[in-house]
């Protein structure tokens, strides 16, 4: 208990960690209230197209009359809950597998493995165009599940690497002459090693899901009906914001994604510093 | 033991392959809905290319016949480079599309991996030495890698190509031009690639520098470099040594990473209408051309396969522990 | 003298505290002299030895001198004692398995090491053959990579590499822990085999299991909790012992040749104190069967016969 305290007595103290931590609150907030603050629905066409910021179209408006800052909240609730769902099943597959083979190993590792090497070498978007292309209907939440089941063989191998390091410790190895189940030595031992671990892959797979569905929306894959970040460039793109110089258009979606995403990054090698307390130990 | 490492990275390479072709088969095979009828109805409008399209898909999709029987077929027509006719751009056989956008996927990618990597490396390298510079820098690298290939596209493109107006934003080359080997040929088709690079190189540099700084801090604790310090050897010594052998899981990170470049190149190439791979699947997606989209995964496959084998050949060349002893672990 | 070590403190500098690894310990070694260092793991033995060569962060230097040739050896200031490591203290180190640079042919290594700290490599070949020789190596292992040596190979390789210089002192931190009972025994035989030919010429040898010492040791130096306890000649350990540590140590030793002392530490009760916060007056009392009052109070180190030092008040008492 004491030992939880520590850490998070370590982790407030943590520039960084507050650092990313507070810009993902920060857009966090937007994406949970900023749609009770939008006026607009973000696909209804409301006002006169090509229209600058304003006190009524607060991000101004697309070449339509959308409201550019009611796609931009609603986007966030998409990046948001695709770096939940996505990040959460990539992590876990990850995890379950890494976890199994590292712990097993043998033939069973082998084959896992071979799996793992296997997908992490196709490129992920080109399996996520092949997948989503076939499936006519998409939502955010299918999204986020394409990407979960690609996005996993990375932390497989890394939480493999870590689960072989720790089956090797000497505290292990004691656990088990001294008779202590299997169960015991995975929960007692070697699992509250690995937490913090996994706590950290997850923040990254956060990161690269929300990453991984801007590409796929951005190319045409993306939900089929609502709005997203990525759908936010692809239309300010295929309309030509860009040559007409409508900044407040293409510029918020790509910068929440570049500081959701940096802040993810930062905030993770925050956690690094927390918990690999090098300075701790003896 | 190198042929053991190779011939082992070869299987897995072979095993991925088969799947990724299995999987392109399969997917319009299993998924709801008949592909054919779905395609066909596209076409409502052009009556003679309807016909032609609806024989052809018949044929090669053969739904008539057992499963084992098409999946078969499918590998027949792909071995012998027959990757079925593209709709958007009917009659032109997909491969042919295909083999006309592989040079600007290379000049694109090429330069931009290569460069960012070496250029990373370096950067990454001082970073790590100096304290002062690496509390800056490192915020910065955080925010280029995050940042989404796309986007910086688009951002570059609008400062140099909208409000500066210096480069051109869209194609490989000047409507006005043909391509030649002119000095003014090329002097136009650099103009051209200029940002889509920059795009590329940008957010790339961050993540090698990233990789390079992390992994030099790492070498710097490992005992060899201790040992050296216990025999008085002087610093330039064992950063020398350091940086040598952070390269290495760096070359290895390079080809773990080709997946995801490859895939920030196809959103550059839209954003640019840069007419490789990635713009002309953005089209195939767009038409609902699905032999096209087949093909560019196929594609994309091989180049990512062909570039990780080239790697791994690069690495056993510099690091002695694969050449010397395979023990299943090399990555 | 070969090396005087007076009141030496090194702690590791955490954000709990500082940990009292080496806790004011004073020993002297003198010309040829090979000096066991022995104590349960984490009784300081390693920090010690370390210290002497490379001492940095977390490792801090709290208090103390070493003399080397009587010369003050500068352990605290990083880069004086660039000059003589390796020079005049040279150490094997407990990770020998992976001390060489796994990229670089270890021949390669050793002329860009010689040529880095000035010394020309071609009049070091002479002597590296010479020792390779000594050790059982084949001269072609300079032209090999650490992969390819065994773990035992790659060990005696960091044995000749760390003497090549002469150094006045050697340590060799626990590298026959790993070892089966007959390399112990050809690792043994090749370090005194160093100091016969004088390519070393005083050695401390670090480990947790006293049988070695037996082989190899002169005096013995046994450590409890960052401090000393005793210090005596090796050849009259088991009947001359006085501290009650020391003791209970060789009195868990069924017979010689048993090798780990975690298991034999089972006799004793309890458990080695915190670092952190040690315990005021002697750190063994807590475990000690004949502990009483005055233990409370720091026990002083005196010396009870020629080269027999102890910290023990019962000791103390014995000769009041």
């Amino acid at each position: 208990m004491s030992e939880t305290r520590e850490i998070l007595f370590f982790a407030f103290r943590n520039t960084k960690l507050r650092i990313g931590l507070s810009i993902v609150l920060l857009f966090l907030f937007f994406a949970l209230a900023g749609p009770y603050f939008a006026k607009y629905d973000p696909l209804e066409y409301v006002g006169p197209g090509y229209h600058p910021p304003s006190s009524e179209y607060w991000f101004g408006t697309t070449t339509f009359g959308q409201d550019v800052f009611s796609q931009f909240v609603y986007g966030l609730r998409s990046s948001f809950t695709v770096g939940l769902v996505g990040g959460s099943l990539a992590t876990l597959i990850g995890l379950a597998i890494g976890f199994f083979a590292g712990y097993r190993g043998g033939l069973i590792d082998e084959l896992l493995m071979m799996l793992t090497n296997i997908i992490l070498v196709i490129p992920t978007l080109a399996l996520l165009i092949i997948i989503a292309a076939y499936l006519p209907y998409r939502g955010v939440f299918i999204e986020s599940i394409i990407i979960g089941f690609t996005a996993w063989p990375w932390t497989a191998r890394a939480v493999r690497a870590q689960t072989l390091s720790l089956r090797a410790r000497e505290f292990v190895d004691l656990a088990r002459i001294t008779a202590i189940p299997t169960w015991k030595i995975i929960l007692g031992e070697i699992m509250p090693n690995m937490l913090s671990y996994v706590f950290m892959v997850f923040i990254l797979q956060f990161g690269g899901a929300i990453l991984a569905a801007v590409g796929l929306d951005f190319i045409g894959l993306g939900p089929t009906k609502g709005i997203s970040l990525g759908l936010m460039m692809q239309n300010a793109v295929l309309w030509n914001a860009i040559q007409l110089g409508m900044w407040w258009w293409i510029i918020p979606p790509g910068l929440a994604i570049t500081l959701i995403v940096g802040a993810l990054y930062f905030m993770n090698t925050g956690l690094d510093e927390v918990f690999n307390p090098k300075l701790r130990e003896m | 033991m190198m042929s053991k490492y190779l011939s082992r990275k070869m299987l897995v390479y072979l095993l991925t392959f088969f799947f990724a072709v299995t999987i392109d088969w399969m997917i319009p095979r299993f998924m709801p809905g008949n592909p054919i009828l779905i395609l066909v109805s596209r076409f409502s409008g052009m009556p003679e290319a309807t016909k032609v399209i609806y024989s052809y898909l018949t044929q090669a999709f053969g739904l008539d016949q057992p499963l084992w029987k098409q999946y078969i077929n499918f590998w027949r027509a792909f071995l012998s480079g027959d990757l079925g006719i593209s709709i958007y751009m009917y009659p032109k056989p997909v491969f042919e599309v295909l083999k006309e956008a592989i040079p600007y996927d290379l000049a694109l990618l090429l330069p931009s991996i290569l460069v960012s990597w070496i250029a990373g490396n370096l950067f990454g390298a001082v970073a790590a030495r100096r304290k002062k510079l690496d509390s800056f820098v490192l915020p910065v690298l955080y925010i280029l890698t995050a940042t989404p290939y796309l986007w910086l596209g688009i951002l570059l493109a609008w400062t140099f190509g909208v409000l500066l107006d210096i480069f051109p934003i869209a194609g490989a080359y000047s409507f006005s031009m043909r391509p030649s080997l002119s000095l003014a040929f090329i002097w136009d088709f650099l103009k051209h690639w200029i940002l889509p690079f920059l795009s590329l190189f940008i957010v790339m540099l961050g993540g090698w520098a990233i990789g390079m700084r992390n992994m030099i801090i790492y070498e710097l604790e490992a005992n060899y470099a201790r040992y050296l310090e216990t025999l008085g050897a002087p610093q330039r010594l064992i950063r020398k040594y350091a940086f040598r052998n952070a390269v290495l899981p760096q070359v290895t990170g390079l080809a773990l990473q080709l997946g995801v470049i490859v895939a920030g190149a196809l959103t550059t190439e839209i954003v640019f209408s840069y007419p490789g791979i990635g713009y002309i699947l953005m089209q195939g997606i767009l038409n609902q051309d699905y032999f096209l989209i087949q093909g560019c995964f196929l594609f994309i496959i091989i180049g990512v396969l062909l570039a990780n084998f080239f790697v791994d050949l690069i690495y056993v060349f510099i690091d002695p522990r694969v050449r010397y002893a395979f023990g299943g672990e090399t990555a | 003298m070969a090396l005087e070590v007076k009141d030496l403190k090194i702690y590791y500098k955490t954000l709990k505290g500082y940990v009292k690894a080496v806790d004011g310990v004073s020993f002297r070694v003198k010309d040829g002299e090979i000096l066991g260092i022995a104590g349960e793991s984490g009784c300081g033995k390693s920090t010690l030895g370390n210290s002497l060569v490379l001492l940095k962060p977390p490792m801090n230097y709290i208090d103390g001198e070493v003399i080397i040739d009587d010369q003050k050896l500068p352990i605290a200031d990083y880069e004086k004692m660039r000059s003589f490591r390796y020079r005049k203290i040279a150490i094997i180190p407990q990770y020998a398995m992976d001390a060489l640079n796994p990229t670089r042919k270890i021949g390669r290594m050793l002329k860009e090491l010689f040529e880095s700290i000035g010394v020309p490599f071609e009049t070091m070949i002479p002597k590296i053959k010479e020792r390779l020789k000594i050790v059982n190596l084949p001269q072609n292992v300079l032209d090999m990579y650490p992969i390819e040596l065994s773990g035992g190979m790659k060990q005696r390789m960091v044995m000749v590499i760390a003497s090549l210089m002469d150094p006045s002192v050697m340590i060799a931190d626990e590298i026959t822990s790993a070892l089966d009972a007959s390399s112990q025994k050809a690792v043994v035989q090749m370090l005194r085999e160093f100091r016969k030919r004088g390519f070393v010429r005083s050695l401390l040898f670090i480990t947790h299991d006293i049988s070695v010492l037996y082989q190899i040791a002169d005096t013995v130096m046994i450590m409890y909790a960052g401090k000393v306890a005793e210090i005596m000649p090796m050849d009259k350990i088991l009947r001359d012992a006085l501290h009650p540590y020391t003791r209970l140590l060789i009195s868990s030793l069924p017979e010689v040749g048993i090798r780990y002392t975690e298991k034999l530490l089972e006799g004793i009760p309890g458990q080695p104190p915190n670092l952190l916060n040690p315990p005021e007056g002697c750190r063994f009392k807590d475990r000690c069967p004949a502990a009483n009052e005055r233990c409370f109070e720091e026990p002083p180190f005196i010396q009870v016969e020629e080269n027999h030092w102890i910290a023990c008040w019962r000791e103390v008492e014995k000769r009041a």
